[in-house]
């Protein structure tokens, strides 16, 4: 344990490193949608539609979009707990898409999953000494004496009183059930952590409490996060880098700074402008975006923003636009920027 | 039902005062609005915010007297809609004044509406109830409602059912049928909070252009304080079944008072300024059962809390022209009739 701390102590001095943990080339996810007797697929729903993106050791990615725009699916593809239908997934240089069997589980220990609902993911019927201790056992024979100690340490990082290892999730609160939840995913130390939406269930002040706590974790552990939710000020509040995805496909990544500070795809800039301002002096311009996001199962042609776009141009109908660079980390896929 | 509406220019359309409403659970009865007073001056928006479980809805329910029967029950206080007590108001009376003079819209546009009936019988529905109306006029009449709320194919989608629209179109069809009767009142709970963000501005810009057109005041339920910032007058900020604080909008950004407010704005991330902490506030609000039986319910929480916090309740009183605060860090809040401990 303590060696393992002296590491940390070190890494935590350069937050994110060059290196890339996480590599997603061209990932594309469909679910088939069966009709008839035959329960032949009569239609796919692009889910995710040719994704790619990197995170780096130490980097928290936020992915941000509206529901339905795919951001869960591809945090799910990334675990595998969902199957690509095509594209690949690099984990700490070791391609992970077709990966089976015992060598998946062995990766599996490296990422860890905390969900969004905190009454529906812990099984209600196990005390949550064992909740936590269950990752622990899966991977390692270790006698149950020898787990309590582990256990407990845990649920003191994640801010839970020691009682608490022998109670059942139904006596705690939103906001303790996701310490839960976070203290699960940590148990196997592993390197990159899928948060997707963890805080939406909460209150204000609990959800707070809750983002602190990630944050002080990850510079404890040096974890690297893929954070997934739909509110963008939580977002901003919790990356380095934002992805901002539409109807299955990533349309702008940058820095957050220059992500909220000069938007460039048109989406991006009315999802930034919808968003109200805890401030009444504050009167800003808003673009209202005319009607809903699209079905995933027949997208619109081109690019899939263009029939709601202000500034969509003739080309916006039949060319899908790529992500292309434009300034220094900053890429979007737009046919505004050449 | 004799008083009709008198339009003193600041006669409140809605005055509720000293409402008490409890809760039964294994037999006993908890309050979980307590002793709440306050107004709705017409053409007037007023947000009420708190976090879950703060009483923000049951004050709403209780208003509308939607209670659920047996369970929940108005113990104590009076409510004066448009100068007609409705506390004591039997079903067969509150369903002449609910949904024609008062009206309300959900949270949940995915359950609020019926699935098997069309949108224009569900429209229609609420005009038969309150007007003299023929079949032929009330369909012109709900299409043309559909337009006023910015549903494009009105003739097509009153004959579609819920389930063909999304999410934003069903809480239009809401606000249609809220709207349907020119409502003096509308009461909004947490309308937005299940849309997504590009769709709650549209809903929004909606129900603020609704508002003036039709002369409404609106009653808006929402956790959300960027909402608040956005569309409210005045504020009213709840905690465990009590009002913290009551300001205009402006005072409650700039100069929030009671330190579950000032807690409660720190903690939200903003766009526009970088923290490395949020401010947190310890501990959970109490349950119903659990609630302290003296003193300030936010004691236990509060960081500023004085000793006499745990026996003192605070009283909501004017500690600035126009703004309410109940919190003994002030000197008004001090109980009048009793001897300071």
């Amino acid at each position: 344990m303590s060696t393992e701390h002296n590491n940390t102590a070190v890494l935590k001095k350069n937050k994110s490193s060059n290196d890339v943990l996480l590599e997603v080339k061209n990932l594309k996810t469909y679910y088939p949608i069966k009709g008839g007797i035959l329960r032949k697929t009569v239609a796919v729903v692009k889910a995710v539609d040719d994704v790619s993106f990197e995170i780096k050791k130490g980097e928290t990615l936020g992915l941000v979009g509206e529901s339905g725009c795919g951001k869960s699916t591809t945090g799910r593809t990334i675990l595998r707990l969902l199957e690509p239908t095509d594209g690949q997934i690099i984990f700490d240089g070791q391609d992970i898409t077709n990966v089976r069997g015992t060598s998946l589980r062995k990766i599996r220990q490296d990422f860890q999953m905390v969900f969004q609902d905190p009454y529906a993911s812990l099984n209600p019927m196990m005390m949550v000494g064992h909740l936590v201790s269950e990752p622990i056992r899966n991977y390692n024979s270790k006698s149950e004496k020898d787990l309590k100690p582990k256990v407990m340490d845990l649920l003191a990082k994640v801010g839970l009183p020691e009682d608490a290892y022998y109670k059942y999730p139904h006596e705690f609160s939103g906001g303790q059930r996701q310490r839960i939840g976070i203290a699960r995913a940590l148990a196997l130390r592993p390197k990159l952590i899928i948060a997707d939406e963890p805080v939406s269930a909460l209150d204000v002040s609990v959800q707070s409490q809750v983002l602190n706590l990630l944050k002080e974790l990850q510079d404890e552990f040096d974890l690297t996060f893929l954070f997934i939710a739909h509110d963008l000020s939580v977002v901003k509040h919790m990356s380095d880098r934002i992805g901002v995805m539409y109807l299955g496909g990533l349309v702008e990544v940058a820095e957050k700074d220059s992500l909220y500070a000069e938007p460039l795809h048109p989406y991006t800039q009315a999802l930034i402008s919808a968003i109200p301002e805890p401030d009444p002096r504050k009167k800003k311009e808003r673009i209202i975006l005319e009607g809903d996001v699209p079905s995933p199962i027949d997208p619109p042609k081109g690019c899939t923003f263009h029939p709601r776009c202000a500034h969509a141009m003739p080309e916006c109908q039949s060319v899908k636009p790529q992500l292309k660079e434009v300034k220094p980390g900053h890429r979007v896929a737009c046919h505004l920027y050449k | 039902m004799t008083a009709k509406s008198h339009q003193h220019t600041d006669a409140p359309l809605l005055e509720v005062k000293n409402l008490e409403t409890a809760f039964s659970i294994d037999g006993t009865y908890y309050n979980a609005v307590d002793n709440v007073s306050f107004r709705v001056k017409p053409r007037q928006i007023v947000g009420i915010v708190g976090e879950s479980g703060c009483g923000k809805s049951v004050m709403s329910l209780s208003v509308m007297k939607l209670l659920p029967k047996g369970i929940g029950q108005i113990r104590n206080g009076e409510i004066i809609f448009d100068g007609v007590h409705l506390e004591n108001m039997t079903d067969s009376e509150i369903n002449k004044i609910r949904g024609k003079d008062i009206a309300m819209i959900f949270q949940e546009p995915m359950t609020s509406l019926n699935p098997v009936f069309s949108i224009g019988f569900q429209l229609q529905e609420v005009l038969f109830n309150h007007m003299k109306i023929s079949k032929k006029e009330a369909r012109l009449k709900s299409i043309a409602l559909l337009k006023s709320v910015g549903i494009s194919r009105p003739e097509k989608i009153v004959d579609e059912y819920p389930h063909q629209l999304s999410g934003g179109m069903r809480q239009r069809v809401m606000i249609a049928i809220a709207i349907a009767c020119q409502p003096k009142l509308l009461i909004a709970d947490e309308p937005t909070t299940a849309l997504d963000v590009t769709v709650q501005a549209q809903i929004l810009e909606l129900l603020k252009e609704i508002q003036e057109v039709n002369d409404m005041s609106v009653i808006l339920i929402t956790h959300d304080l960027g909402v608040v910032a956005e569309m409210c007058d005045e504020v009213i900020v709840m905690y465990a079944g009590k009002i913290a604080e009551r300001t205009d909008v402006d005072s409650l950004f700039h100069n929030p008072k009671h330190p579950y407010t000032q807690l409660l704005m720190g903690a939200i991330p903003k766009m526009d300024e970088e923290v490395e902490k949020l401010s947190t506030i310890k501990g959970i609000v109490p349950s119903l059962k659990n609630m302290p039986k003296t003193g300030c319910k936010f004691a236990a929480r509060c960081p500023k809390a004085l000793p006499e916090c745990q026996t003192v309740t605070p009283q909501l009183a004017e500690n600035e022209e126009g703004h309410e605060v109940a919190c003994l860090l002030y000197e008004t809040s001090q109980p009048k009739q009793e001897v300071n401990a």
